[in-house]
């Protein structure tokens, strides 16, 4: 075991890891922007929707659950593009996959919220005279929320650890730059220890603030 | 376009065995050391709780691709020198390992205290208490996640096609290099992973339903 640890030269290309770290957050932010927009739509539409509709939105997030994300990721850069005449980068592309691949787990996170929504509550609101837009507004979604925000802040940042799948693609997020030093200046094991330390760093960090986000809407409770 | 896809089926077909092998030993090899380790969590000295806690903490706090690259990259810096499969391998359970540790402490977590207590109270011994008592109880609660869980591991063996491993990720890289059939060997492959996997979470789900029924 002579192995001498030397991080001179991870320092020396930090920037690959800390630049590489805020493309990770920002890959990851924009998807699950763009898939909570998904979910949202999909969960409330399913809900209400008829069996032809539910079968569709099922399909989907099945489809999407049991394929793996690297098989996606290719599918969509290296594939698409083969029928479609579409031409876009490598990050775009990413953003795209991990839209997709995040909205299939936010429909099934907001749809088993809005199925918890007490049915007394829906309720009351008809009976104040809400109309079924306010009822959602003003009720289902406030509520849906609440009960799924500890579900939700899981799959956030579980889907903040898939965005190291983009260096298949070689966009240059986290595990791109730890790869690249790793095969540059042959540091092995001090790079994959800095970069460990940053992504649960981050983790924690988002983990912490959600758990603020959670507290905070309970206490309003 | 058809004939060389079919021309490629046998490779594709090896490919696939590789990926269902691979998940077989990460599944069985992290059920033993995930419930070893789980049970230390939960029943454990503290200096070993406090281990589990930290490995199953960090391991589940970073992407797989990153413990796998450290894994595969890493041990031969170190002077251990362990062909790829096996390291894409350990890897791999290591991974799965922090999850079963979860599951388990999760599922023992949920049986009321009173049984133990109970169990205690007409003299059971400890090993008596966990294989009588707590463990029939907990494995309700333990395996519809559990089985769930293994379509994850299904699912993140793909990632060892990025070790030049031949699994069926990879195979269909390669014959997508050979036949630029890009669109329909992918759409093969997403095919191929979501029959298996959802075979396997609607086993889980039949499971999950058939044991909500027994529950108390």
């Amino acid at each position: 075991m002579g192995y001498a640890l030397n991080f001179n030269l991870i320092w020396r290309h930090f920037d690959k890891l800390w630049g590489g770290l805020l493309l990770s957050l920002e890959l990851a932010v924009i998807s699950i922007a763009i898939g909570t927009v998904i979910g949202l739509v999909l969960a409330v539409w399913y809900v209400s929707a008829g069996r032809v509709v539910r079968a569709i939105i099922a399909a989907y997030v099945e489809f999407i659950r049991n394929v793996p994300l690297i098989l996606l990721v290719y599918l969509v850069f290296y594939g698409v593009p083969t029928v479609v005449d579409l031409a876009y980068s490598a990050p775009t592309s990413f953003v795209l996959t991990l839209s997709v691949y995040s909205g299939a787990y936010l429909v099934e996170v907001f749809r088993s919220g809005l199925e918890a929504v007490p049915r007394g509550q829906l309720d009351a609101g008809k009976a104040i005279g809400l109309t079924p837009w306010q009822r959602l507004i003003h009720v289902r979604l406030p509520t849906m929320l609440r009960i799924t925000l500890p579900a939700l802040s899981n799959t956030f940042i579980s889907l903040f650890k898939d965005t190291s799948i983009a260096s298949v693609i070689s966009v240059p997020e986290l595990t791109f730059g730890a790869q690249w030093i790793n095969f540059n200046t042959f540091r092995i094991v001090e790079v994959y220890l800095v970069t460990t330390a940053m992504y649960l760093v981050t983790g924690y960090i988002l983990l912490f603030g959600l758990r603020l986000v959670e507290r905070r809407f309970r206490a309003a409770r | 376009m058809a004939s060389q896809i079919l021309y490629a089926l046998p490779f594709l077909a090896k490919g696939f065995a590789l990926t269902l092998w691979v998940s077989l030993l990460v599944v069985t090899l992290s059920l033993v050391a995930g419930v070893l380790l789980g049970v230390g969590l939960v029943y454990g000295p503290a200096p070993l709780r406090w281990a589990v806690r930290i490995f199953s903490d960090t391991i589940r706090g970073i992407p797989i691709l990153v413990l796998m690259f450290f894994v595969y990259y890493g041990l031969p810096a170190v002077g251990l020198h362990l062909p790829s499969f096996w390291a894409a391998v350990l890897a791999l359970t290591l991974f799965k390992t922090a999850q079963v540790i979860e599951y388990l402490r999760g599922a023992v977590a949920s049986i009321p205290k009173g049984q133990s207590e109970a169990a205690m109270a007409i003299g059971l011994t400890f090993r008596q208490r966990l294989t009588s008592v707590i463990f029939p109880q907990a494995f309700r609660r333990f395996l519809p996640p559990w089985i769930n869980g293994v379509t994850d591991a299904v699912k993140g063996s793909a990632l060892v096609s990025l070790l030049g491993i031949t699994d069926l990720m990879q195979a269909i890289n390669q014959v997508i290099g050979r036949t630029y059939e890009a669109m329909p060997l992918y759409i093969l492959g997403a095919l191929i992973y979501f029959a298996v996997n959802y075979a396997l979470s609607l086993a889980s789900r039949r499971l999950e339903r058939r044991f909500a029924f027994i529950r108390e």
